[in-house]
């Protein structure tokens, strides 16, 4: 059984997705005895795949492959399976990877299992385990065609380790023809929505006031996350009602969600507890909100958040 | 313009998810269902095509009867006739195969269907039917607009969005954005009893191959005790939330 994983780049790098889905497949093809074949496109940095259990490397080169095309990367993936023989493709869980991977699915006539969150139970038959129900269940899936595709979702195997001896070959596709192009992309740096937010920064009243909510916007900017607020925060005017959350504001559902200065009162909570991971930050150990949380740190909001706010930048710099 | 806009019936966001026979199946038991809410956007959408430009809108399901009250609110919200596949799916595959046999036989030059249907999360019909018919296809589309046979949609990308060129026939996987919250439209009591009266024709399936199964279903584990970590040890803190929680 060959595995080939697609690792997607940007700028001529890897993304880091890439090297969790090396780590993921490296797994795999040790358990099984077998090899991972990586495919990239315009990426420049693809042998350091191999610090992550690749043995090879398919790069393809081509300018007319700046701007992403499902259909056009869909097919090289295709090709490339193909190629290799491969029963197993693993794919990431970007907006690109949805976009090619029911493409590639219908090509290439393999299932197609999505929101994949472990490694599989078993291989012949694939039986794996993926999410459900928006993250309210898991679905151990059975895969009932000869070849796969795994999509699996972002962070939920992480990066391991793996020096591996890696070959690099260049491989020269046929590339169909796209009746879409884009025309334009418009990367936004601005504002991220609460709705829409992997990540949302809330304070409360612990912050004192408006001028203090330096240390909300900071942290949120690291971590490319939306701001919010408790009720009593914008009915006092401190931030706009848009960004109240709670049983009568916004609700919350994000993968993370860091309250500060916010108690944790019942309408507080009943908004936010849908997020998957939730830290508090309050100087009060008997705050309501530190047993409905994840993680706490007891503590000065003014203290804690700037610290944590540097330190952040440091993880941040040496994890991009 | 000939549209399809592809309506999955799930269960309200605000269900308790259960499961029966050992695990084996979603408990129905007590739950609400309704359009799935990205179908939503897009059969407002559909909606404003029809009013502005004109268009014929006619929704299809692949279903068993009890998906029929879902078919009869998409037809009281506006739209012109329903197709349902009298079948009880059982993966994305089977459902753009269904799917994918409509299309060809209505001649459709839009398909309208949501970026992810919030049971099964797949991700995967509208892409899958637009390879079946050989449609264009645009994923997470937040923006249509067409004119004669060109199409100019807009995708939402990791971190911003981008505007794509393209042509009928053309497949989008839609969500929120497509229309604003705002826009979506509460059946009033007019389109009710109009709905009534409006065409819901039920095919047989043509097929019953699919890729998948669920082999049991399992929900997470119960939230355990907050986890403290001291203020002067913060890296604790970006360690767990990194290796732990793997939320940054
Ligand atoms: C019908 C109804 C609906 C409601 N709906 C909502 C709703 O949708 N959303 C909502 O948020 N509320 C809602 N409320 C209000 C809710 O009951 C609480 O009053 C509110 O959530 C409290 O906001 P808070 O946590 O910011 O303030 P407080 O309860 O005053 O808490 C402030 C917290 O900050 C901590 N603190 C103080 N100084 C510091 C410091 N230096 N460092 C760290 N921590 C510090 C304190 O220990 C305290 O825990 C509703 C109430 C009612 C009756
Ligand atoms: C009683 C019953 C039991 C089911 N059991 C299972 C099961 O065990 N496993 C399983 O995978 N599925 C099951 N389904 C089908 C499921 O509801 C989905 O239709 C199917 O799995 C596709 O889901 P997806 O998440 O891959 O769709 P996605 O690809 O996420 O859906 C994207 C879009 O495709 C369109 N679409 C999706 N499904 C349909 C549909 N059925 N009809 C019309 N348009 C659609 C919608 O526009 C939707 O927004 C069952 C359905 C019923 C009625």
């Amino acid at each position: 059984m060959s595995i080939l994983i697609y690792t997607e780049s940007e700028g001529g790098k890897l993304k880091k997705t890439a090297f969790e889905l090396a780590s993921y497949a490296s797994a795999i093809a040790t358990q099984q005895g077998s090899s991972v074949t990586a495919v990239a496109i315009n990426a420049n940095d693809a042998e350091e795949l191999g610090n992550y259990g690749v043995h090879k490397v398919l790069t393809v080169s081509d300018d007319s492959l700046n701007n992403f095309s499902a259909k056009k990367y869909a097919s090289i993936i295709q090709q490339t399976a193909e190629k290799e023989s491969a029963s197993l493709v693993i794919v990431g869980s970007g907006s690109n990877d949805k976009f090619l991977a029911p493409i590639l699915s219908a090509k290439l006539n393999a299932a197609l299992v999505p929101n994949v969150v472990e490694l599989p139970e078993s291989i012949s038959p694939l039986k794996v385990k993926r999410t459900a129900f928006t993250n309210k269940a898991f679905a151990m899936t059975e895969v009932d065609t000869e070849k796969a595709i795994i999509a699996l979702s972002k962070n939920s195997f992480g990066l391991k380790e793996n020096s591996t001896a890696v070959t690099s070959e260049s491989f020269s596709p046929s590339i169909p023809e796209d009746a879409s192009s884009v025309t334009s992309t418009d990367k936004v740096s601005g504002k991220v929505a609460i709705a829409d937010a992997e990540i949302v920064v809330s304070g409360g009243r612990g912050l004192k006031g408006p001028e203090n909510w330096n240390l909300i916007e900071n942290l949120a900017e690291v971590l490319g996350a939306a701001t919010a607020c408790s009720k009593p925060v914008s009915d006092m005017g401190w931030r706009p009602h848009s960004e109240h959350v709670g049983q009568t504001g916004k609700p919350v559902a994000s993968n993370l969600y860091i309250a500060v200065g916010i108690s944790g009162a019942i309408q507080h909570l009943a908004g936010v507890n849908s997020s998957k991971v939730k830290v508090v930050i309050n100087n009060d150990a008997d705050a309501p909100f530190f047993k409905a949380a994840d993680y706490g740190i007891v503590g000065d909001a003014f203290e804690v958040v700037p610290k944590l706010t540097e330190k952040l930048k440091e993880f941040k710099a040496n994890n991009a | 313009m000939k549209i399809l806009v592809c309506i999955s019936h799930v269960p309200d966001t605000t269900s308790k998810i259960n499961f029966t026979d050992g695990d084996t199946k979603f408990d129905t038991n007590g739950v609400q269902f309704v359009i799935n809410p990205n179908d939503e956007f897009g059969l407002t959408r559909a909606m404003w095509f029809k009013e502005k430009q004109g268009a014929s809108v006619t929704i299809v399901n692949v279903g068993g009867p009890e998906t029929e009250p879902t078919l009869r609110k998409a037809l009281a919200i506006g739209a012109d006739e329903a197709i349902r596949i009298n079948a009880t799916p059982t993966d994305g595959f089977f459902v753009a195969k269904e799917l994918a046999k409509v299309v060809s036989e209505g001649n459709y030059d839009l398909v309208i269907a949501g970026r992810e249907s919030i049971d099964y999360n797949g991700g995967m019909v509208p892409g899958m039917l637009a390879t079946f018919t050989d449609a264009n296809f645009v994923n997470m589309c937040i923006g249509l607009e067409i004119e004669g046979t060109s199409a100019t949609a807009i995708r939402e990308i990791d971190g911003g969005k981008e505007t794509i060129s393209t042509n009928l026939p053309l497949v989008v996987g839609c969500q929120k954005g497509i229309v604003e919250e705002k826009d979506l439209r509460i059946p009033n009591m007019r389109g009710i009893m109009m709905a009534r009266k409006k065409q819901l024709t039920v095919l047989e399936p043509s097929t019953s191959e699919s890729h998948t199964k669920i082999a049991s279903f399992e929900k997470p584990a119960a939230k355990g005790a907050v986890k403290l970590v001291d203020k002067d040890n913060l890296d604790e803190l970006i360690s767990l939330l990194h290796n732990e929680a793997k939320v940054i």
